[in-house]
């Protein structure tokens, strides 16, 4: 199954890549990652969207507050959260999409946020499931060149991690 | 008062209260060596070779229980360390290791003796650090201290290029103490887990315990003592783990696992609660988890919260020290009304009467279990026996009935060949009054023979049992069981005269090749008090370690000596490792 692993660790050099060393040393799966600092410009925050059974799952969150630098780990799926990730997509503009480019954008409520001659580039932010659907709507020969940010994700209401 | 950061670490150190760093020099480290030769508090032991360094720092903690320091240069001295500092971690080992690194503006820029440091020892340290500035300098050391020793202990790299050593800064107090908001090991046991576990404990009719190097590392020997007497249950050990308990008590089950006896794995076969303290289900353990235990519910004391479930599913996991939780389940169970479990003992002594250990002598060559046995007589059971990797480990394990934590010292973990000799020197540093014996195998010798020169140059008088059977044995007998008597690559053709080695080295050699000789010859070589000796005991090259679970077997799968069939016998998986 799915998790979104919500990590705060301390906003140090290399304990990203004890994070990541962490996953391939065990042998466990990172669909995605992201990280950046908070509003405590000490800590950083990381999101690793990974799957397994509760198993693998228990000792992902284990091994994680093992490591030194991290302050919490939290499983978000477990609770009431909310979750977004974006994408920046270059659609070719001579394509079939490309010309009813209009269209797609108001239905997925996203944006056009550069245009050139050939190149409309659009913003989608959403649920993985919203950029996975807002990209098979493209031909695939439509689509230029994709980058996504991995899910970013924070529970919801009062609860702090 | 202006100190360069040289001056600023070893001033560290000593506030640390260390008393030997083991080390080697080197370009990088050069302001360090020329700040410690300038004080005397201190001693520094010069090995050999670096991986010397790190198991010479091991055994000296494993043997007092303080951490063991280790000094190494930039580039190779790092990476030399890397196996000691590896065997350290899996045997969880406090230890701090410096290691110098080049000069900051030149990192990353494929410098001479340049080597990611901290990038090659992540996976196998506890933690690490590489120091920027010199500031962090004390602050650095003791929070290195702080994670090595506290928690589950593990080594700790402190990688400083060289440019801050030199660099000079005013003293600044080292701190008394340390607090990091992302580092807070559990001690105390919730309360709740140990009233359930002790309810489960009385109502338990086939229990067993099964302790491990966690009541070691923990200091738990006392409590593990009187709570197991207390209760009156079975206690078998972990390789790790003996001496914790006294093997030579009526309740102990001797140690269990792949070569463990037959009433120690029948028993946890048959157990109906088994409850691991400071012991984490390790494959050499468990034998095939899914036969592993197939009655029993567990209770699982650890310090480490990341070892409950790992293997095998905790019923009732305990996160705590095992000197506090044991202490706690003492307090919980002392008056309580336990199960009648006699018809247990009752069959615990019918698994006891297979003999398990039980060996045939023949005539004109030694057996290697009887060179323990005899090693653990001229003794009398008090020296700290180190070891090396394969059969000689077995069978100083299974032998030499340890009655007393850290007199036992070898590679469980990750199983180091070369370990055995460097660590006895750390132990004799540690404990000059103790006897120490490193009992080694031909093999596993020559890995670590440099340290015999800086035992000469330290007089650190241990007494080297080398098995000499002309293979590496544990090879070889698998070679013997699992690949048609295909002997790849296990027999040493060209064994140097281990004799003349030692003497050469300054020590003193005997060769024994008859049995009558041995017992003098060990006498002889502990009466020797001031030197080291080394007895190249010539034994049965066929001497096989018995009881055997094969990979893939469970705990009533054992292979057992002279019987051709195993005892119960199940589909068993070779593939395993």
């Amino acid at each position: 199954m799915r998790h979104i692993i919500s990590v705060i660790l301390e906003n140090e050099a290399g304990a990203l890549s004890r994070v990541a060393g962490l996953f391939t040393q065990r042998g466990f799966n990172i669909e995605s990652l992201t990280v950046a600092i908070t509003n405590d410009p000490s800590l950083s925050r990381m999101t690793i969207v990974s799957s397994g059974s509760d198993r693998v799952l228990e000792q992902i969150v284990k091994q994680l507050n093992k490591l030194i630098e991290v302050v919490k780990v939290s499983d978000l799926t477990s609770q009431d959260h909310v979750e977004r990730e974006l994408l920046l997509a270059k659609i070719s503009s001579s394509s079939k999409e490309g010309a009813n480019i209009k269209e797609l954008v108001e239905i997925f409520g996203c944006k056009v946020v550069d245009v050139t001659d050939k190149v409309y580039t659009i913003e989608v932010s959403g649920k993985t499931k919203k950029i996975n659907a807002f990209l098979d709507a493209f031909d695939p020969s439509s689509i230029i060149e994709i980058s996504r940010t991995g899910v970013t994700g924070i529970s919801r209401g009062k609860k702090l991690i | 008062m202006k100190l360069n950061g040289a001056e600023i670490l070893i001033d560290c150190l000593q506030k640390e209260e260390v008393e030997y760093v083991f080390g080697y020099p080197g370009g990088a480290v050069l302001h360090i060596y020329d700040a410690l030769e300038a004080q005397n508090k201190i001693s520094h032991i010069l090995v050999r070779h670096e991986q010397g360094a790190a198991h010479g720092a091991d055994g000296y903690a494993r043997s007092n229980g303080k951490p063991g320091v280790v000094l190494v240069t930039s580039g190779p001295g790092i990476t030399n360390a890397v196996t000691g500092i590896a065997t350290a971690h899996m045997d969880s080992i406090p230890m701090v290791v410096i290691s110098g690194q080049v000069p900051s503006p030149l990192i990353g820029m494929d410098a001479f003796q340049e080597v990611d440091a901290t990038g090659i020892t992540r996976s196998c340290v506890k933690h690490n650090f590489l120091i920027r500035d010199i500031s962090e300098i004390a602050s650095t050391v003791k929070k290195a201290f702080h994670i090595a020793t506290t928690g589950r202990p593990g080594p700790v790299v402190i990688d400083i290029p060289k440019d801050i050593t030199i660099a000079k800064m005013e003293v600044e107090e080292y701190p008394a103490t340390i607090e990091m908001r992302s580092y807070k090991p559990t001690i105390k046991a919730s309360d709740r887990q140990i009233k359930k576990a002790a309810e489960m404990l009385a109502n338990s009719k086939r229990p067993i315990l099964y302790a491990g190097g966690g009541c070691i590392i923990g200091n738990a020997s006392k409590e593990l003592r009187e709570f197991t007497r207390m209760v009156g249950f079975p206690i078998t050990q972990t390789l790790m783990g003996l001496g914790t308990y006294p093997m030579t008590d009526k309740q102990s089950l001797g140690m269990l696992g792949m070569h463990g006896t037959y009433e120690a794995n029948m028993a946890m076969h048959g157990s109906d609660c088994v409850v691991a303290i400071g012991s984490r289900f390790d494959d050499r353990i468990t034998g095939n988890l899914e036969k592993f235990c197939p009655t029993a519910k567990f209770i699982h004391i650890d310090i480490d919260p990341s070892q409950i479930s790992k293997n095998v599913v905790a019923d009732i996991p305990i996160v705590g020290q095992t000197k506090q939780v044991l202490q706690a389940l003492i307090d919980q169970m002392k008056d309580k009304k336990l199960e009648d479990i006699s018809s247990w003992w009752s069959q615990i002594e019918e698994w006891r009467k297979v003999d398990s250990l039980a060996y045939k002598k023949s005539p004109g060559v030694i057996k290697p279990q009887t060179v323990i046995e005899m090693l653990y007589e001229v003794t009398k059971g008090k020296a700290i026996v180190t070891s090396d990797v394969g059969q000689h480990q077995m069978w100083a394990a299974q032998y030499y009935l340890f009655d007393e934590p850290r007199q036992w010292i070898n590679s469980g973990g990750l199983g180091t060949m070369g370990f055995g000799l460097p660590a006895a020197m750390g132990a004799k540093l540690a404990m000059p009054d103790k006897d120490v014996a490193c009992v080694t195998g031909d093999g596993s010798i020559q890995m670590m023979l440099q340290e015999l020169s800086t035992m000469l140059q330290y007089s650190t008088p241990v007494k080297i049992i080398n098995l000499n059977n002309g293979y590496l044995g544990m090879v070889r007998q698998w070679q013997e069981f699992f690949y048609e008597k295909r002997y790849a690559m296990s027999y040493m053709d060209a064994l140097p005269d281990f004799v003349k080695l030692a003497e050469s080295y300054g020590h003193m050699g005997i060769r024994v090749e008859k049995e009558e000789d041995l017992k003098p010859a060990l006498i002889e070589a502990f009466n020797q008090k001031e030197r080291t000796v080394f007895l190249d005991i010539v034994t049965d090259p066929s001497e096989n370690v018995f009881p055997m679970i094969p990979a893939g077997g469970g705990h009533s799968d054992m292979l057992l000596a002279g019987r051709d069939e195993m005892v119960s016998k199940d589909e068993t998986d070779f593939n395993a490792v």
